[in-house]
């Protein structure tokens, strides 16, 4: 597969670091001219631009929290004139209010860039038609991944999400190459393809680059084997850019690729906020390097990784970023443990090799948090005997107990009954008022 | 030998079981035999019906998940011990009666039980062995 951007993708990493170092100085004066937050938050840290003499200096900045964008929303964080900002995204806002980010010119080249890189990374060329099933509109992921392909040189079928049934006829009949959409919702895509008797085996697909939620080692194996295809994770958020921050490469498909050329990445204590070295597991944390209207410095992401510096098989230098299993207000604290919904998808995957439509609830009667795991029983999995199915209930319960810690009560419910997204999977619902 | 049963899966929610027997209605399958196992959660529907494969077809979709299993119709004697003639050799030989269920003949004098084995081929075996009644599928359907 080739490489989208030679010069800066497989760049030794000393001349990386060099460029990493000039850009972020460059950022970092312009954020304290610029953003009342940085100054304000420079001054009370005792720190000045220049005081940033290596890359090893950034930690002495502190950190970009959520709750900083929301202070000042909306528009508090741009660096730039409205005149310059040429479009603006916003996040979800599943955990609370959007935080509103915005783009000039430049910074929506940049995108395009990157995004063009991620595409060929996962496998795609001018000569694929590309299937895109992010949603289009404020969400980063439809447009993000629609000036990415163009970039590359690629036909896009903007399809957006929903109206399922549509898509499984342009897919069949238009004979796109290339699906892009989040992990969950291509499941309920193939699930609706099977039920009008499409089999995606039968479809023309080769590679998909899946992402905006985090989804485990065990979904990639059951995409892959029920859609045909090679299933690449690809990483970003908002706030960083968009999609088009990190992904895997169809080569190894080990590690996200972050384009280091465009941001640092940090690796922290969630506790303490320390640094710590590469290979160990903590919290994300980006600064963007090259962004115009919304330069973003050390922000948190609530994402948990690792980072690894390895060369890679295909040849790019940048550091790779361990997939990501959770976020920290993910996470949840179930008796004192800590649980991540893919854990539990894990165990299912593991188990019966169910399809992961499951959701976790979280109730608590008295001072004591419960557990339950809701998971829709398919033909594959069904049985006449009452027997086999408690068998199931039980045996999936005693793994989550032993890989997790937590007790969980197991229930079967009937197939669709957990609601389908179209974006983000909800994964959990937490009836616990605390 | 062997007849088959359709299986639903079945949440323990008021009116679910209506639903399913409203959606045979309106695909004019006729229930010949019937059994619901439940638990607390959930519940297995079993049944045997004139035509198995318009039924799986109209339960699926409308998205109830419908499974099929092979069972065995046996015809048994309307007289005190009518079933230990029918479990007796079967519980030597060491074969286990999954569940059970009655089917209501409109014909003959005798009760029809409908068997699921854990072995259903030694169970085939030793009740032609022992001469007791095994009724074909196809006629189970159309009784």
């Amino acid at each position: 597969m080739p490489i989208f951007n030679m010069d800066f993708e497989t760049m030794p990493r000393e001349a990386l670091k060099a460029i990493q170092l000039s850009r972020l100085k460059t950022t970092l004066e312009r954020v304290n001219a610029t953003v009342p937050f940085y100054r304000d938050s420079f001054k009370k840290a005792g720190i000045t631009p220049s005081d940033i003499k290596t890359l090893d200096d950034l930690k002495r900045i502190p950190f970009t929290t959520k709750q900083d964008l929301r202070d000042n929303y909306p528009y508090g964080m741009f660096a730039v004139p409205m005149e310059n900002v040429i479009r603006i995204h916003a996040s979800s806002g599943t955990t609370g209010s959007p935080t509103v980010v915005g783009y000039t010119r430049r910074d929506i080249d940049t995108w395009a860039e990157l995004m063009a890189r991620c595409l060929a990374a996962g496998g795609a060329t001018s000569h694929d038609i590309l299937h895109n099933a992010y949603g289009y509109g404020l969400f980063t992921g439809g447009l993000g991944v629609h000036y990415g392909a163009e970039r590359l040189g690629a036909s896009v079928i903007p399809v957006s999400g929903g109206n399922t049934k549509r898509q499984v006829i342009i897919m069949r009949d238009f004979k796109p190459t290339i699906l892009t959409g989040t992990p969950s919702y291509i499941l309920h895509l193939a699930e609706v393809a099977e039920e009008m008797g499409v089999s995606f085996k039968d479809l023309s697909f080769k590679a998909g680059i899946f992402g905006a939620e985090p989804w485990s080692e065990t979904m990639r194996t059951e995409i892959e084997s029920k859609l045909g295809l090679k299933a690449m994770d690809i990483y970003g958020l908002s706030e960083i850019m968009g999609p088009g921050v990190s992904i895997e490469c169809i080569q190894a498909q080990k590690g996200l690729h972050i384009f280091e050329d465009h941001f640092i990445p940090e690796i922290i204590n969630p506790e303490t906020g320390e640094v710590l070295p590469y290979g160990e597991t903590g919290e994300l944390v980006f600064t963007s390097i090259t962004k115009e209207a919304f330069p973003i410095i050390r922000y948190r992401t609530r994402d948990i990784s690792s980072l690894n510096p390895e060369p890679c098989i295909c040849g790019r230098t940048h550091v790779r970023m361990k997939k990501v299993s959770g976020r920290t207000d993910d996470m949840l604290i179930i008796r004192g443990v800590n649980v991540f919904p893919s854990q539990i998808e894990d165990v299912l995957m593991k188990n019966e090799n169910i399809l992961p439509h499951y959701q976790l609830v979280v109730d608590r009667s008295g001072n004591l948090d419960t557990l339950t795991v809701r998971v829709e029983v398919s033909d594959r999995i069904f049985s006449d005997a009452i027997k086999n199915l408690q068998i199931m209930e039980g045996k999936i319960s005693k793994d989550i107990k032993e890989y997790l810690g937590v007790s969980a009560k197991v229930r079967l419910v009937e197939p669709k009954t957990i609601e389908r997204s179209q974006g983000k999977a909800v994964r959990v619902i937490d009836n616990r008022k605390i | 030998m062997r007849a088959e049963q359709i299986s639903i899966f079945l949440e323990n929610k008021a009116g679910r079981l209506a639903e399913v027997t409203a959606t045979l209605r309106d695909a004019n399958v006729n229930i010949r035999a019937l059994s619901l196992a439940d638990t607390t959660d959930f519940g297995i529907l079993r049944l045997i019906v004139n035509d198995n494969e318009k039924a799986e077809k109209a339960l699926k979709q409308e998205g109830f998940t419908v499974g099929k299993t092979d069972v065995i119709a046996v015809e048994v004697d309307d007289n005190p011990g009518g079933l230990n003639q029918v479990l007796d050799p079967l519980t030597r030989e060491g074969v286990n009666v999954e569940y059970m269920y009655a089917f209501a003949n409109p014909h003959g004098k005798n009760a029809i039980m409908i068997f699921r084995f854990d072995n259903i081929d030694k169970a085939i075996e030793i009740l032609s062995r022992n001469s007791i009644n095994v009724i074909k599928g196809n006629d189970v359907y159309s009784l």
